[in-house]
């Protein structure tokens, strides 16, 4: 597994760590019952410090995308895959909801929010 | 046991500083960075640590134990590293692993001749011909050669050559894999901090001002930048040290949340550096004094 952290990011270094380990076990990339490296080992591979890679890891479990067994470490947990990919279209709902409520406002037809949409979408 | 060294109720009281009422703790199995300006007690600190000083009051507990009755263990089990060789300078490491090891239980000669050779460390030659970078290995190359668990180290960057102090970073991050070893060490080199430490302990005037993990530093804490007239004595509250000029004012402040409820898009926000934390938290300590 690759993982790649910028310290001059505005993201906070967990947060990096968790999302880059979150997308690997969505694409399928970190099958379940996978083990995560050692929080220590992953600390010194990364440069970074301890308590760093073990939030990333906290982060991980609480949101259910990993558990852990004390001392053998952490592993992928089981994706239901359909619920996330739910969720998420959700969110996009909700988003899209708001660009619309944001083009009524201005008077932007359908057509040119279309538009607009394909410009960004093909970039 | 959680805290690998518990200061309660620390006092002592020299001619020109004192130490009151100490409580400090630091926690197994992580890096915790020392900082604070020259003559702020950090030295007195790592000698109180090592009962190469003793407190006037209070309770110094190393691995739960305390020196009276537990000196010889404590000490077994502690790498001071440091750089001034004192009783050594004129021996080369290979007399020195004749010396020291029977002085400790856990003394592994493979492992001291394995750092030798991984820190490229000349077996023969007097330790004060060494460089200061040197002396440094050679110092954790024996500390880490009796197991020691705890590793204290007073400013162990100062005066190294900035690819000699990675090299230094990355050993440390290696001692670190193995989680029954602490790593507790002064700098004034905040940046060394930022890359591993895990918490960092500000000391002022012999006080504890924060002992706290980085990234709660980090969140908690930011450089504030906007123009004078948002300042009064309400909106003034949220800042630790407030420093104006004809062209604005900048801040530091250990509220993020309140900052932007209050200013919202009015000011700018930056994070905070450990070196820009302790320079405004130095400024408003003596401010209340």
């Amino acid at each position: 597994m690759q993982i790649i952290i910028s310290n001059n990011s505005k993201e906070p270094i967990y947060e990096q760590i968790m999302k880059q380990i979150q997308t690997a076990i969505l694409s399928g990339e970190l099958a379940e019952g996978t083990a995560l490296p050692s929080i220590r080992q992953l600390a010194k591979d990364l440069k970074i410090s301890v308590i760093t890679t073990k939030r990333a890891y906290e982060e991980l479990e609480k949101s259910g995308f990993t558990y852990s067994i004390v001392g053998k470490g952490s592993f992928v947990a089981e994706q239901n895959l359909d619920v996330i990919r739910e969720k998420k279209l959700k969110v996009i709902e909700e988003q899209l909801s708001v660009v619309i409520a944001n083009s009524r406002e201005l008077g932007l037809s359908y057509q040119e929010l279309q538009e607009l949409l394909k410009l960004l979408y093909e970039e | 046991m959680e805290n690998v060294i518990e200061f309660r109720g620390i006092s002592k009281k020299f001619k020109e500083f004192s130490i009151e009422n100490l409580d400090l703790q630091i926690k197994r199995g992580y890096i915790t960075g020392f900082i604070g300006a020259n003559g702020a007690g950090k030295s007195t600190i790592i000698k109180l640590m090592m009962n190469l000083l003793q407190a006037d009051k209070g309770e110094v507990k190393v691995f739960g134990m305390d020196y009276f009755s537990h000196a010889k263990e404590i000490k077994e089990r502690i790498g001071f590293v440091y750089d001034r060789n004192v009783f050594y300078e004129a021996l080369s490491l290979k007399d020195i692993s004749r010396i020291v090891a029977p002085a400790y239980k856990c003394w592994n000669n493979k492992q001291f001749k394995a750092y030798v050779d991984k820190f490229e460390l000349p077996l023969n030659k007097p330790i004060k011909k060494f460089s200061k970078g040197m002396q440094m290995k050679a110092s954790l190359a024996i500390a880490l050669s009796h197991d020691a668990e705890l590793i204290i180290m007073d400013e162990p960057t100062a005066g190294l050559d900035p690819a000699f102090r990675r090299e230094l970073l990355d050993i440390f991050q290696e001692v670190m894999v193995d989680e029954r070893r602490t790593i507790f060490f002064s700098t004034h080199i905040t940046s060394d901090l930022d890359r591993i430490a895990d918490y960092i302990v500000l000391i002022e005037k012999g006080e504890v001002l924060f002992n706290k993990p980085i990234y709660e530093l980090k969140e908690r804490y930011a450089i504030v930048k906007g123009s004078t007239n948002l300042l009064d004595r309400d909106t003034e509250e949220s800042f630790i040290k407030i420093e104006r000029s004809s062209t604005g004012f900048q801040a530091l402040t250990n509220n993020v949340e309140e900052v932007k409820e209050l200013f919202g898009d009015h000011v700018v926000m930056e994070e905070a550096s450990l070196e820009e934390i302790m320079f405004y938290v130095k400024g408003a300590h003596s401010q209340h004094d």
